[in-house]
């Protein structure tokens, strides 16, 4: 190491000559720092994303590598967040690779004090089969005077806020087609 | 703001660096206090005072900006000789029925038209929260009125605003709200200066204004604010929502909502629209001026998207399959209907009610008594765990192996492993690539509904059931990909916008949509995010490559329009109000009106034009009518129809409150929605007797390091570490008078719960000197329950469940209770002591609060309707 390079390795010697007078950035940095990549430039891909928490709707960069999200950062094109997040939007990657992430269907049966396993598919057909029974159980087909009803008052549902439209859309589609009119969401509360 | 919407929040402060300046009107002094230039603690349930206040200092010193004012609201319109208003009814408006607490609103009309506008009575339009299909367009009203351009007309709006708001004056304020008058005055005068030709006004609001019992008249004050000082359709003015998840403009406007379809089309009410053709007139009114007029179109082209081939002009496009409603199926009447045992089953999508709605209890209760549940969600939820977690098995109510509810709870795919779109809070909607697979059994809602729906027709296939037709003629070929089939986000965002059948070819704009079957469109006001086979929704030009209108960055509805109304932007001649906020204006060179925005208005119509006689629909309106979707192209001061508690904001108090009101004889809304059931119950306010058994006033509102229910923060490590404990914040006053102490515990009682928090005492809130008595404010964070990395008492617990009639939204806002020392108690116990709290309360379970609290009823209109017993007796 020749006498320059050692006074070069001096942060106050950088912060003094450099351009970090208040010795907060390059100045410094330490030779581990100044080695590492951050993993958004090794990132196999970039999908380019909207934050899921409030309505403000700030652009998100979601960097994925081995189809895994390594990170979430403010997008800085767009004209609404200009690359910043909250709290909550720069938490994202920790809420969507949470541990506590329900990856499997639980079920419990009536009068039952715990959760058992379902097969997804096996679950899709019991849910198809109560719809069904429930609807049978509940049509309306007229009112008292003849005038058409067509509906079911036995189903409920709660929910749409967090979805994306396309999803509302067949929401709202489907159970329109099955009579059930109880259908709202957060927007009523 | 700073706290729930802090991202958004840069533009304030950005607009502060530029010499705005910021008022902060809230309870509690917040983050968004504390960069504000001032800041104005108010008592919870009374901004209409307040606002009020703004709108006589206007009148008073004749502030408003008359051109404007003349030109693009209904100031000159004059109303019928009917109308009476509360100034003489003691709080109550002509026309109040006592019978069903509602208005009949023939009395309110424009003059001329009492026969042939408005809704008539009112109840049904309460039950089906009409007002909410009011979000894209103005109720109906004839488009042709009588004026009188002096503004001196005793009938004329102009004239009744002043009367109506004479005894808004900075003293009553100061009564009122608790603000002192020179802050109130601080304010006026900043927000009139700060109007006009030259400068805009912005209103920024939240569900601090919602949720209220009144919370659409808090919206209407501010618009008349906002019309009165030429602040609409104007850069830099406007009255802002935030509002508070993703896609929650979303899911309203491509509607999860009981008395809605798509694009704000009512579904249909079963003793008023019988018929296609009915149910069509009673949304285009005929005779109207703007663009509803084209509803056949819009409606033929939805039932089209629907029911596909079997949608035919000769059986009215399949418009029997529709379901009708009877009266109110809205979230909370469904769970008191869950716990009368009349629902089967429950679906629950990314929502959370035992945490995020009103009455905590009586939605753990109601899901306890269902058939089966079917939760859809990240993590496990409060709402899937009360059978065995929540509060009501530690008090005996719930006894998991005596609770029949099946529960089946499926993994959801989270936002980044799927793609579509979200509308954001200003009507702009976002496409979203997909970046992973979703883990294990996860997946989209669009994979879900798809394959329940694939799998009910198959099973139905055959089916002799009339019930089942609208089923098996559903148009549901959607393609698929990938290992799991996941439907296609983009061809139903293709059906969405819209397309011609014979041709496939996807509409540009809604203007494109038929009446005869040619045309299927999911949601007409979307129409053009698909313009020309392209998905508008997902462009992203960079911010630094576009101007600042950034009309290349997604895509807004309607027709990529940033601003609404943005013909407002230009004078009366089409020219700028001034070269400082030029916006959109005409251009009589080219015959076209042109600017930074999408203009918000037929493109060549010049502004000489004047309709032809008789003319109606978009022809009807005249080259200077900015409110191309109001029913006289105005923007509406007074509102003849369409708001069901009153043609122009009364400050009511809340339904709790520890305050007779000072206005009015009349205490609360008069048509608030009410349900008396016995889970239901309201804390006693004046003129009823033992009101100070819940002295106290409490709010409840957002932290930044938390999201609603808690299920997306609580969950997560970092969001939960910065803000890990339930708490209740408090002034010293009320420590010192409750016996609290700073990081010890206390526990608040309401008539409905009792839940404890722990006590952080700070000066962010301040006792208010308040109709000469002091009162305390609490605050509290709602977004606890008991699952998660972090857990405590949920404070919706403590409501009740009422309602605001136009859009069934709940007060949850302000309520009254009381404050110990000292942790709740556990077990039964609990339950007792909220049963002494109601026997000292005199609450009686079914009950209902008295609705009319004022002896004089004079309902114009209806000489038949005497004073009501009940009200006379509390009065």
């Amino acid at each position: 190491m020749g006498l320059r390079t050692f006074i070069a390795g001096w942060p106050v010697y950088r912060q003094l000559t450099g351009t970090d007078p208040l010795g907060r950035g390059a100045a410094a940095q330490s030779g581990r720092s100044a080695g590492l990549t951050a993993r958004t430039e090794t990132a196999d891909r970039v999908a380019r994303s909207v934050c899921p928490y409030c309505a403000v709707g700030c652009g998100q960069r979601v960097y994925v590598s081995d189809d895994r999200v390594t990170q979430i950062e403010g997008d800085p094109d767009s004209p609404i967040s200009r690359g910043r997040l909250c709290p909550k939007g720069s938490a994202s990657k920790s809420l969507v690779t949470s541990p506590l992430r329900q990856t499997t269907v639980r079920y419990r049966r009536p009068y039952s004090t715990e959760w058992e396993d379902l097969d997804l598919d096996t679950a899709l057909d019991m849910i198809a089969d109560r719809v069904l029974a429930a609807r049978e159980q509940t049509w309306e087909d007229v009112d008292s005077d003849g005038r058409p009803l067509h509906r079911t008052l036995g189903i409920s549902s709660l929910g749409g806020a967090t979805l994306d439209n396309e999803e509302n859309y067949l929401i709202k589609k489907l159970f329109t087609a099955m009579g059930a009119l109880q259908i709202e969401n957060q927007a009523r509360i | 703001m700073a706290e729930a919407h802090p991202v958004g929040f840069q533009w304030v402060m950005e607009a502060k660096r530029r010499g705005a300046k910021v008022f902060h009107v809230d309870p509690r002094f917040t983050r968004t206090s504390a960069v504000a230039d001032s800041y104005l603690p108010i008592r919870a349930g009374t901004d209409i005072a307040l606002l009020g206040g703004v709108v006589r200092y206007i009148l008073d010193n004749e502030l408003d900006f008359r051109e404007y004012v003349l030109a693009y609201t209904n100031a000159a319109t004059i109303v019928s000789e009917q109308f009476a208003d509360t100034e003489d009814g003691d709080g109550l408006f002509s026309g109040y029925d006592p019978n069903t607490d509602s208005y009949v609103q023939t009395s309110w009309q424009y003059a001329g038209h009492e026969a042939d506008s408005g809704s008539g009575h009112t109840a049904k339009e309460r039950d089906s929260a009409a007002g909410l299909r009011h979000e894209s367009h103005g109720a109906q009203v004839h488009g042709q009125v009588q004026r009188d351009e002096t503004l001196q007309h005793p009938r004329c709006v102009y004239q009744i605003l002043r009367r109506h708001f004479a005894r808004y004056t900075p003293e009553m304020v100061e009564r009122v709200c608790g603000i002192p008058r020179e802050k109130f005055l601080e304010l006026a005068r900043a927000w009139t200066e700060n109007s006009g030709r030259d400068r805009t006004g912005a209103l920024v609001y939240s569900v601090g204004w919602t949720q209220h019992s009144v919370g659409v008249q808090y919206i209407r004050t501010g618009a008349i604010i906002q019309l009165l000082l030429g602040n609409m359709g104007r850069p830099g003015g406007g009255i802002l929502a935030l509002r508070g998840h993703a896609s929650i403009q979303g899911s309203t406007d491509i509607p999860t909502l009981f008395n809605l379809l798509p694009g704000y089309l009512p579904m249909p009410h079963h003793a008023d629209h019988p018929t296609f053709d009915e149910w069509v007139d009673s949304i285009r009114h005929p005779g109207q001026k703007g663009f509803w007029g084209n509803a056949r179109a819009y409606a033929a082209s939805l039932l089209k998207a629907y029911w596909g081939d079997a949608a035919t002009p000769d059986n009215d496009f399949c418009y029997d399959h529709l379901p009708r409603m009877t009266g109110d199926h809205g979230t909370y009447q469904q769970v008191l209907n869950m716990i009368d045992g009349k629902v089967r089953g429950y679906f629950l999508l990314g929502q959370n009610p035992a945490v995020g709605s009103a009455h905590g209890r009586a939605q753990r209760l109601g899901m306890a008594n269902l058939d089966w549940l079917v939760v859809r969600d990240l993590f496990m939820i409060e709402s899937a765990t009360f059978w065995k977690n929540g509060p009501e098995v530690a008090t005996g109510e719930i006894v998991p192996t005596e609770c029949r509810t099946e529960v089946f709870f499926l993994p959801a795919a989270s936002h980044v492993e799927k793609e579509g779109t979200f509308t954001q809070t200003q009507r702009l909607l976002q496409w979203r690539e997909k970046a992973v697979e979703p883990p294990g059994d996860a997946r989209s809602e669009l994979w879900f509904f798809y394959h329940l729906g694939r799998r009910l027709r198959e099973r139905l296939a055959g089916s002799p059931h009339r019930r089942d037709r609208a089923l098996l003629d559903l148009a549901w070929d959607y393609p698929t990909h990938g290992p799991h089939d996941e439907p296609s986000a983009e061809a139903v965002l293709r059906e969405i916008n819209g397309y011609d059948v014979s041709t496939g070819r996807p509409l540009a704009s809604f203007a494109e949509a038929k009446d005869d079957g040619s045309t299927a469109v999911g949601c007409w006001i979307y129409s053009g995010v698909y313009a020309d086979g392209v998905n508008q929704a997902a462009r992203r030009r960079s911010r630094h490559e576009q101007d600042w209108v950034a009309a290349q960055w997604g895509w807004a509805w309607p027709a990529n329009r940033r601003i609404l109304y943005n013909r407002a932007s230009a004078d009366p001649q089409g020219r700028p109000w001034s070269e400082r906020k030029k916006y959109v204006w005409w251009d009589p060179q080219a015959g076209e009106w042109t600017g930074y925005d999408v203009p918000d208005f037929e493109k060549t119509k010049p502004p000489t034009y004047r309709p032809p006689q008789g003319a109606s629909g978009p022809a009807a309106l005249a080259g200077d009518d900015p409110f191309v979707m109001q029913a006289d192209g105005k923007g509406w001061l007074y509102a003849p129809s369409g708001v069901l508690d009153g043609p122009l904001p009364t400050h009511y108090e809340p339904a709790e409150s520890p305050l007779r009101n000072p206005l009015y004889g009349q205490q609360a809304n008069p048509t608030r929605k009410v349900y008396a059931h016995p889970v239901n119950s309201v804390n006693p306010s004046p003129p009823q007797e033992h009101s100070q058994v819940f002295p106290y006033v409490f709010t409840v509102s957002r932290l930044t390091e938390h999201h609603t229910a808690g299920a997306m923060s609580r969950t997560v490590r970092p969001l939960a570490e910065l803000q890990p404990e339930m708490f209740v914040e408090v002034s010293p006053e009320l420590a010192a008078e409750a016996g609290l102490t700073h990081l010890g515990w206390a526990h608040l009682v309401s008539g409905r719960a009792v839940i404890e928090a722990k006590v952080l005492v700070t000066d962010r809130l301040t006792p208010l000197r308040v109709d000469g008595r002091v009162i305390h404010q609490l605050w509290l964070p709602y977004h606890f329950g008991y699952e998660g990395l972090v857990t405590g008492d949920s404070a919706n617990d403590l409501f009740g469940i009422t309602l605001d009639p136009n859009v069934l939204i709940q007060e949850s806002k302000v309520g009254t209770c009381d404050v110990r020392p000292g942790r709740r108690p556990t077990g039964p116990a609990l339950r007792d002591l909220v049963e002494d709290y109601r026997r000292r309360a005199g609450i009686v379970p079914g009950d209902r609060p008295p609705t009319v609290t004022t002896p004089v009823l004079r309902p114009a209109g209806r000489s038949d309707d005497g004073p009501r017993e009940k009200g006379a007796d509390h009065a």
